[in-house]
């Protein structure tokens, strides 16, 4: 039960990582904490459940990360990814404290992968939570629980009663019933709005009944919501979000990393009417896969089929759904409820439009290309010819949303005025868009929560206590 | 291994776990998944008696449940493993006694202790077996033969370890790899069971009622498998003193014997009383319930062996002596007729299971980002 009669020092509305380290930290500080998680306790922990690691940056090896990783590569890379959409100075200041939260981590329970086993191509760049994200959530709760943070599950907050840039007091429902509760300072860390379909709706229209929402179904971006028509400044496209391809069999929410499928550059892909539609083999996949979200939305019935054959099927990971299979071409286009004919014409036409005679190597941008199609395959292009063939049917899979409300270093929230508000802070995708305004690095979300849920907890519990 | 309803539950999970691969730091269990990309009901089996139960996987899985998929590859794992002791099972005919195998444990338990008192008692006059012996040499043979206690023992104890090498035959055949056995593996091997390495959720330990990490299980394992070595020894020791330097039982309270044995029934009793606790601490949601009446006879069988024999050394100068060996020799016998037919298997087959991850430890994951 949440106490009426009680003023908090710091209130952290969302339940994830950053919400926790947020919360951790302003207790830590000596402040009173409250968290209010809108999931049930089986499904707590907002996105950070589906991740699994956190990019950060190091001048040497240690015991998570092998060689270097620098800020100035680390800036690359973000500047690549987001095309200048970020905000140098906080972006770099995130970078900077990356290499400094290992130890904070591991003495609130966190637990790592020892850096030579796990996804290689990461492991210079990332730190693996031993278990995944599960893990280090749970891990956060029993800190969180042991150092005395007041934690209400299927708790969500409704209304920040803000007065000049100022939360008075937040009206909540607790299990269902509406409650108010008053804290000295707010923070903000209750992620994006992709499960709100009636949201994404507006922007995507009747397209996002077929798509595919990859973390929880909590993220209905109640909060986002609420702020942003109280004056507090957005920033971020509202009608962008980071979409990949993905297996179109996957539950519509919490599929998490599993539906992930990577036979795209070793397949032919077509659309609903078995055309091709994009070059296949643009890019290796970890470039290519978040492309490929946005082309299948726009394709008829945002649906897209990859096909391969037996040459090109142990090249990728396994999905978790078994793929279609068949000995010939047609007898798979109608396992996928294609038109036979039309798939194998394409097919034909692709098999036909290869270069002969290149040297096919699945590790590096290999050049084998087609001549004379629309849009041709530019690398890894070799006949599908070899049975059985294989299938899987793709749609894109949402996994956040860009538009955040604005902060400063400190991560307090700005108004539209530009000032801060008072005592309102925010850490993690509700505050994202400041850094990642487009596009996606990996294990950045979560360095971006930890550092900003460290700050907002830390400025949260200053403030309150002065 | 037979295509059961166990065998396609755990295929599936596995599946999943494969398209997830977020475990791999915890056990030998998920490196060994990542070799593979289809499971025959052998490589199920093989992975089954590789996972120690310590739940690490369970408490860290996204779609454990309530999730739609309901991931649990602790009990899915469980079901297996059970599977898997009736089927390497030797003689056949006797793979039913993995059925029910709480009842029959306790049951050879209750016979092996009244066939031993009644053979004894049959053979002795009453003032004998109920007389104090004193601490005079051969005392103990006075009540029973020591040609008695030897014949019967190596028949039983003999029997079980073909029964058992004969099962982990059958398990190698099943899910064995085809790369020979190195030396390097085998120590490897030897490692892992003696560590337990892999009772450690990646050295943080298990998850016994909570996401909490604990050392208590693998800790009162310890307790108990070193304190039963240690008991071996003892004995080893005896029939060494006993055959081969002519010293007869019963030996004084400082002597290797009698120390080995107090040392390691102690220890026995610690970790077996410990374990049984857990059991009924623990969460149930990853356990196997029906496998708890088969673990908690074995976990007894073995304090009640401790235990007897603790006793008998407190009472062996008194006119109990003759009651204490029969009841303590009883559970003895009983442990060595169910040895191959009681949940002690599990020692074995992950013993081997182990030994074939140790062979595949130079293997490339398949796949990958």
């Amino acid at each position: 039960m949440p106490d009426r009669t009680k003023t908090y020092d710091v209130l952290v509305a969302g339940g994830g990582n950053a919400a926790l380290c947020a919360a951790i930290t302003a207790r830590q500080a000596g402040a009173s904490v409250l968290l209010v998680e809108s999931a049930p306790k089986a499904f707590r922990g907002g996105n950070s459940r589906h991740t699994r690691n956190l990019r950060a940056m190091h001048d040497q090896p240690n015991e998570v990360l092998t060689d270097a990783y620098k800020e100035d590569e680390y800036w690359d890379d973000l500047l690549r990814v987001t095309g200048g959409n970020t905000n140098e100075a906080l972006a770099r200041m995130t970078i900077r404290a990356s290499s400094g939260v290992f130890g904070w981590m591991k003495d609130a329970g966190v637990r790592f992968q020892p850096s030579l086993t796990g996804t290689l191509n990461l492991g210079r760049t990332n730190a693996f939570f031993l278990g995944g994200g599960k893990a280090l959530v749970n891990a956060y709760y029993l800190t969180a629980e042991r150092l005395g943070v007041e934690i209400l599950y299927d708790t969500e907050v409704v209304n920040m009663n803000m007065e000049d840039g100022f939360i008075r007091s937040v009206d909540i429902t607790y299990k269902g019933f509406p409650e108010t509760v008053h804290a000295k300072c707010v923070v903000a860390s209750s992620g994006g709005f992709q499960a709100n379909l009636e949201w994404m709706r507006e922007y995507w229209g009747d397209a996002v009944d077929n798509f595919v929402i990859r973390g929880t179904p909590y993220n209905r971006g109640r909060v986002l919501k609420n702020l942003l028509s109280q004056g507090v400044a957005s920033i971020g496209d509202p009608t962008q979000c980071h979409a990949v391809a993905l297996d179109a069999r996957a539950p519509k929410f919490d599929g998490g990393i599993t539906t992930r499928l990577d036979s795209v550059p070793y397949s032919v892909v077509v659309n609903r009417n078995g055309d091709r539609f994009y070059d296949e083999g643009e890019d290796v996949w970890p470039k290519r896969y978040a492309i490929w979200g946005r082309l299948i939305a726009q394709q008829p019935g945002q649906i897209a089929y990859s096909i391969c054959d037996s040459k090109a099927f142990p090249l990728f990971m396994p999905s978790v759904f078994p793929a279609f299979k068949a000995d010939t071409l047609e007898e798979l286009a109608v396992k996928m409820k294609l038109d036979p004919t039309k798939v194998r014409e394409t097919v034909d036409g692709f098999n036909k439009a290869v270069i002969p005679g290149q040297v096919f190597d699945n590790l590096k941008l290999d050049g084998n290309a087609t001549q004379g199609l629309t849009p041709n395959k530019t690398n890894w292009a070799r006949a599908v010819d070899k049975g059985p063939f294989y299938g899987y049917p793709l749609r894109p899979g949402i996994t956040f949303t860009y538009l955040s409300v604005k902060v400063n270093e400190k991560a307090q929230v700005l108004m539209d005025n530009g000032q801060p508000a008072g005592n309102l802070f925010a850490s993690g995708e509700i505050m994202s868009g400041n850094i990642l305004g487009k596009g996606y690095l990996a294990g950045f979300g979560m360095t971006i929560g930890t550092v900003f849920g460290r700050i907002a907890g830390q400025e949260a519990a200053r403030r309150a206590r002065n | 291994m037979q295509e059961t309803d166990a065998i396609i539950a755990a295929r599936r999970e596995m599946e999943i776990c494969n398209a997830c691969r977020y475990c791999e730091g915890f056990c030998a269990v998920f490196p060994a998944v990542e070799l593979r990309r289809e499971f025959s009901a052998g490589d199920l089996s093989y992975l089954a008696n590789l996972c120690h139960g310590c739940r690490g996987c369970y408490y860290a899985c996204q779609y454990s449940p309530p999730h739609e998929w309901g991931i649990n590859v602790p009990k899915a794992l469980a079901e297996v493993r059970a599977e898997s002791y009736a089927e390497y099972a030797w003689p056949k005919p006797l793979a039913s006694m993995f059925n029910r195998n709480g009842t029959v444990v306790s049951l050879m338990t209750a016979l092996g202790i009244a066939l031993v008192l009644f053979l004894t008692m049959t053979l002795n006059s009453a003032g004998n077996f109920f007389g104090a012996h004193g601490t005079a040499p051969d005392s103990f043979y006075e009540v029973i033969p020591l040609w008695a206690m030897q014949v019967v023992g190596i028949l039983t104890f003999g029997f079980s370890l073909v029964a058992l090498a004969m099962g982990v035959r059958n398990f190698w055949r099943d899910a064995g790899p085809k790369d020979s056995i190195g030396p390097i593996a085998i120590a490897i091997a030897l490692w892992d069971v003696l560590t337990l390495k892999n009772l450690g959720g990646g050295g943080n330990g298990c998850n016994d009622n909570s996401e909490a990490f604990s050392m208590r299980r693998r800790y009162l394992h310890h307790a108990m498998f070193y304190g039963f070595l240690l008991c071996f020894a003892a004995t080893t020791t005896g029939f060494i003193y006993h055959s081969f330097l002519g010293w007869p039982a019963p030996y004084p309270f400082i002597s290797a014997p009698v120390l080995l044995g107090t040392v390691g029934g102690v220890l026995m009793l610690v970790g077996t009383i410990g374990l049984t606790a857990m059991k009924f601490v623990d969460d149930p949601m990853p356990n196997v319930r029906r496998l708890l009446g088969g673990d908690v006879a074995l976990l007894m069988l073995l304090a009640m062996i401790a235990l007897t024999g603790l006793f008998l050394l407190a009472v062996r100068a008194t006119g109990a002596m003759g009651m204490a060996m029969a009841i303590h020799l009883g559970f003895i016998l009983a442990f060595f007729v169910v040895l191959p037919y009681s949940k002690m298997v599990h020692g074995v087959y992950r013993s081997a299971a182990l030994l074939r991850r140790a062979i595949e430890r130079n293997m490339k994951p398949l796949g990958g980002e």
